[in-house]
């Protein structure tokens, strides 16, 4: 099984859920903002995205369905839920915390 | 609520299988033509923007695969596809499924077996409230007579100064005589004190118990019936209590019905039970025995202490009674052991040589298993080349040992329903008598259970044993040629596991060869008389129209002329105290006259016998006469003694014209005429005892048991013996009609010897072919690993003849292994044995002696195939195969 390069373990999961935030979004979409988002920096497999939308649907954290896109394709449109949104607070301090730890262990050495 | 929404995803997954696979091709084309036509839109061409989109998703059917991971759709499948596999791979090697799954089916079936009898006898506790605090009560005559009757007054002594128990109750089993429309019907009984249901815990299920008192002489005649009776005789009748039976000719009123379960071994299968009501001589006298006692401890009360007590109750007994309770002292046991005492050994023995079997039947399995994993070694590695996780081939071992131990359990549990039926069959009807808890053994939830945990057991083994089996590192490394050069972990483990297979084996056949020599020996005893063309037969005789001596003398009389007349008939006679082997324990007590008496006394089993007793049993005069039809009341007392009676009393002297006479100071002379040669009177196993013979003329009794001698068939002579009887006087009753072989046979220590025997050998014999088979498995292993090498050797130059010796020597080895550890084994389970033997040592060395050459010598017919088949290798094309 493939593993994202170049991003810490389980960032991923808190990457999605903080694009589907902001509004649904499909596959594609999601690909191409996180890239856009970070300026290029996190170069997600394509691939590696599917799975994880996968897993994050099986969690009850996203939920997905068809709908017709703006250029009048149907598209499969990720929605974050209840428990996705609680989900994403979590995460999103579990990743601070541990953003501000290695920034401070870099910065003292 | 969130989990409802996944286990509904989850479901969905599962259940909407087509959808979701639709949803993820469709999901995947979407995203593939938006980032096909971004890419045509930046310049590429059509094709270049295909394939750039293609790469940058990088494998799309690895990535299907990954989102179907996700969804958990995987394990399902994985889990379908291992059993389908699992069941596949069976397929392909039938002859290794059937040997695994037969062998399974048989140690599982064993061991439920023999475990429906252990439960139902040992684990299950008995039908009363409970059980443990209740004891066997009895009079104990030092040295041989250790559960002696109590005489009603020493009960009633005993009951009203003990203060250890809560109560005390006594019994005495009787046979009764139901008349009544239908004729006479011989019914089997008991009269118990009042209290001896409350002492059990047993309530009837319908009417009441017997009241306080109503065991006194002058109290209501009433009757109690068991539950059997109640179905059998009254249909079942709701309205029987009330009703009036007449049993020997005495009308008594059914007062209670018991519950189905109970039962009360002591007693046989009894059909009514009536208060005691005290009469005639026997019952009021000190010194007549013929209660049991049964009691309830009080709280806090240690057997020990009941026992001190009663010890110390008969003492003063004793003193207060010297010429009746001389020597008489008290003992008690915990009932379960009087009920279960006999066939415990039995049942262990049974028990531990099943579950024996069992674990050679798994080893040898496991070791099947772990030849087949080795042997697919090639295929694991390819497996893994293609993508297999370590975890998903283990997963497949797990899912092949499941599917294996599924069916083997499932099978061994469906025989055992047939063979705990055949089992319980081959009970005699006595036997079932003595062991009620037997009656209506089948299978139950709790055998289900044992065999869950059997299964459990045995799935984690086989499970284990072919991971065990494999070279991982070899696997991860490839398809390397030349993968299968040895089989090291197989050889190592392999062969440990044969020697655990093989010394067990010899364990069970040293166990099989003491038992079945003990069998042999207790069925040769030295009997005394000629058990063929010899049969014996109970006639009970009313005691209203019997009871005067003239009458039951013309009785005997009558029936032994007709007898006589009987076509075929060389001879009849009769004992009033039970056919030889029958435990009879009817004891006299006695002094020798003309010697200095100091009030000691000698107990010894008494007989009372017609002249033709010994004629018609075969029996050897060793000095003197036999018994005459004069011998009567009317002349001199004369007796028989036998061997061992003038062994220990006349030493040195001609017993014959001596006297001996009742243990008093003045007794009435009885002149010793005859010296008889032992006869077995008492159980197979037992020494022979002094045994007194007087004549029945001397001493007559309504209740004899005829001993009728033919040349003809013996058993079409037991209809004719109880029709003569019949047509005598209809309301006598015959029963325990047999031939003395039969009595032999079905005697209760030849049955516990011999199911011992059968059993313990079957089971060794199924080890001993599974242990073979597990040999031979080693060594044809063995040799199909070493082709190569033996290819080699013989290239070199050696002769045939000398791998021939290798492999057989490697056999030899293991077997000798394997021989030696059992036989050490052996000597030390076979002394737990040795209250079953009979007339050999647990130690016995020519059993072991040729146990072990059994053992060797089926070890090298194993291994000879296998060894030829290594000798006649040959060498290029050994060489060539790798």
């Amino acid at each position: 099984m493939s593993k994202p390069t170049g991003l810490v373990q389980g960032t991923l999961d808190l990457l999605i859920l903080k694009i589907l935030a902001l509004e649904p979004a499909h596959g594609w979409a999601i690909a191409h903002r996180l890239r856009q988002m970070s300026g290029d920096v996190l170069q997600v497999g394509q691939g590696a995205l599917y799975p994880a939308l996968h897993k994050l649907e099986q969690h009850g954290w996203i939920r997905a369905a068809w709908a017709v896109s703006d250029n009048h394709r149907r598209a499969r449109y990720y929605t974050l839920t209840k428990a996705g949104r609680k989900a994403l607070a979590d995460e999103s301090a579990g990743w601070e915390r541990l953003a501000t730890a290695i920034t401070a262990i870099v910065k003292a050495v | 609520m969130r989990l409802a929404a996944i286990v509904r995803l989850r479901l969905r997954s599962v259940f909407r299988r087509t959808q979701v696979e639709d949803d993820l091709d469709e999901e995947f084309r979407d995203h593939l033509e938006r980032e096909i036509n971004q890419n045509i839109a930046a310049g590429m061409s059509r094709e270049e923007a295909r394939s750039t989109a293609l790469r940058a998703m990088g494998g799309l059917e690895q990535r299907k695969e990954e989102c179907r991971d996700m969804r958990g759709l995987n394990q399902l499948d994985h889990m379908v596809n291992d059993i389908r596999f699992a069941i596949r791979q069976l397929r392909k090697s039938p002859e290794f499924t059937l040997t695994a799954v037969l062998m399974l089916a048989l140690g599982i079936c064993s061991s439920i077996t023999i475990f429906a009898f252990v439960d139902a006898a040992l684990i299950k506790p008995l039908p009363y409230r409970n059980p443990d605090r209740l004891l066997g009560v009895f009079e104990r005559i030092d040295p041989w007579c250790p559960r002696c009757n109590l005489s009603w007054p020493d009960y009633l002594d005993w009951k009203k100064q003990n203060s250890t128990l809560a109560s005390l109750d006594v019994f005495q089993q009787r046979g009764y005589t139901m008349t009544g429309s239908a004729g006479a019907t011989p019914l089997h009984g008991a009269r118990v004190s009042d209290g001896f249901f409350r002492t059990l815990g047993i309530a009837p299920i319908l009417g009441r118990d017997f009241y306080a008192g109503e065991d006194q002489s002058g109290a209501a005649r009433t009757v109690i019936l068991t539950y059997a009776a109640w179905q059998r005789q009254f249909g079942g009748q709701p309205n029987v209590v009330g009703q009036t039976v007449v049993l020997d000719r005495m009308p008594r009123v059914i007062v209670g019905v018991l519950p189905k379960d109970f039962h009360f071994a002591p007693v046989g299968l009894a059909d009514v039970w009536l208060p005691l009501h005290p009469e005639g001589e026997c019952d009021f006298r000190r010194s007549c025995h013929d209660l049991y006692g049964v009691a309830r401890l009080k709280d806090g009360v240690g057997a020990e202490a009941a026992l001190a007590n009663l010890v110390s109750i008969a003492k003063a007994l004793e003193k207060l009674h010297p010429d009746t309770n001389r020597n008489q002292g008290a003992n008690v046991a915990a009932l379960s052991e009087i009920i279960v005492g006999d066939i415990r050994p039995v049942l262990l023995v049974l028990i531990a040589g099943a579950f024996l079997l069992l674990l050679i039947a798994t080893v040898d399995v496991a070791g099947l298993l772990l030849v087949r994993s080795e042997n697919r070694q090639r295929e694991l590695a390819l497996r893994v080349a293609l993508g297999a996780s370590s975890g998903r081939l283990l997963s497949q071992f797990v899912t092949e040992a499941l599917v294996l131990v599924l069916a083997g359990a499932t099978m061994g549990l469906a025989a055992s329903h047939w063979t705990i039926q055949l089992l319980t069959r081959l009970l005699s009807e006595d036997m079932l008598t003595r062991m009620p808890f037997l009656i209506g053994l089948g299978w139950n939830w709790k055998l289900a259970g044992l065999a869950c945990v059997i299964s459990v057991l045995a799935a984690a083994m086989f499970a284990m044993a072919p991971s065990l089996g494999l070279r991982w590192p070899e696997i991860h490394g490839g398809l390397r040629e030349g993968a299968r050069a040895s089989g090291g972990v197989w050889r190592k483990l392999g062969s440990k596991l044969v020697v655990l297979e093989l010394a067990t084996a010899v364990v069970l056949l040293a166990g099989a060869g003491l038992l079945t020599e003990s069998l042999y020996n207790l069925l040769h005893v030295k009997l005394g008389l000629a058990p063929d063309h010899l049969v014996t037969i109970d006639v009970a005789a009313p005691n209203a129209s019997y009871a005067k001596a003239a009458q039951s003398m013309a009785l005997a009389r009558k029936v032994l002329e007709r007898a006589r007349n009987l076509p075929g008939v060389r001879s009849a006679g009769l004992s009033a105290d039970g056919a030889p082997l029958s435990h009879n324990g009817n004891t006299n007590w006695i002094r020798v006259l003309g010697r200095p008496w100091n009030g000691e006394h000698i107990e010894v089993p008494q007989r009372e016998i017609s002249p033709a007793y010994f004629g018609a049993l075969g029996a050897q005069l060793a000095g003197g006469r036999y018994f005459e039809a004069g011998d009567d009341s009317s002349k001199p007392q004369v007796a028989i003694i036998n061997r061992a009676f003038a062994r220990k009393y006349f030493p040195y002297e001609n017993p014959i014209g001596k006297q001996i006479g009742q243990a008093t100071a003045t007794p009435a002379p009885v002149e010793i005429v005859g010296v008889v040669e032992d006869v077995r009177e008492g159980p197979l196993d037992d020494e022979i005892p002094p045994v007194l013979y007087r004549p029945y003329n001397q001493d007559p009794d309504t209740y004899f048991t005829l001993m009728v001698r033919t040349s003809q068939d013996p058993g079409s002579l037991l209809p004719a013996l109880s029709g003569i009887v019949r047509e005598i006087d209809p309301e006598i009753v015959t029963m325990r009609g047999m031939t003395m072989r039969g009595r032999i046979e079905q005697s209760p220590s030849a049955y516990m010897h011999r199911s011992a025997a059968w059993l313990t050998a079957s089971f060794a014999g199924l080890a001993l072919l599974l242990a073979l088979v597990g040999l031979y498995g080693v060594i044809a292993y063995s040799v199909s690993q070493r082709t190569r090498e033996i290819g080699i050797r013989m290239a070199l130059g050696a002769e045939s003849r000398v791998v021939h010796q290798m492999i057989l020597a490697e056999a030899a080895r293991l077997a000798g292994i394997g021989i030696t550890a059992g036989l050490v084994c052996a000597a030390l389970a076979c002394s737990l044995l040795r209250k079953l033997l009979f007339g050999v040592s647990p130690w016995d060395l020519s059993t072991m002696a040729a146990i072990a050459v059994l053992m060797a010598v089926a070890s090298l017919i194993a291994s000879f195939i296998p060894a030829r088949r290594a000798a006649s290798v040959n060498p290029v094309e050994a060489l060539r195969m790798e």
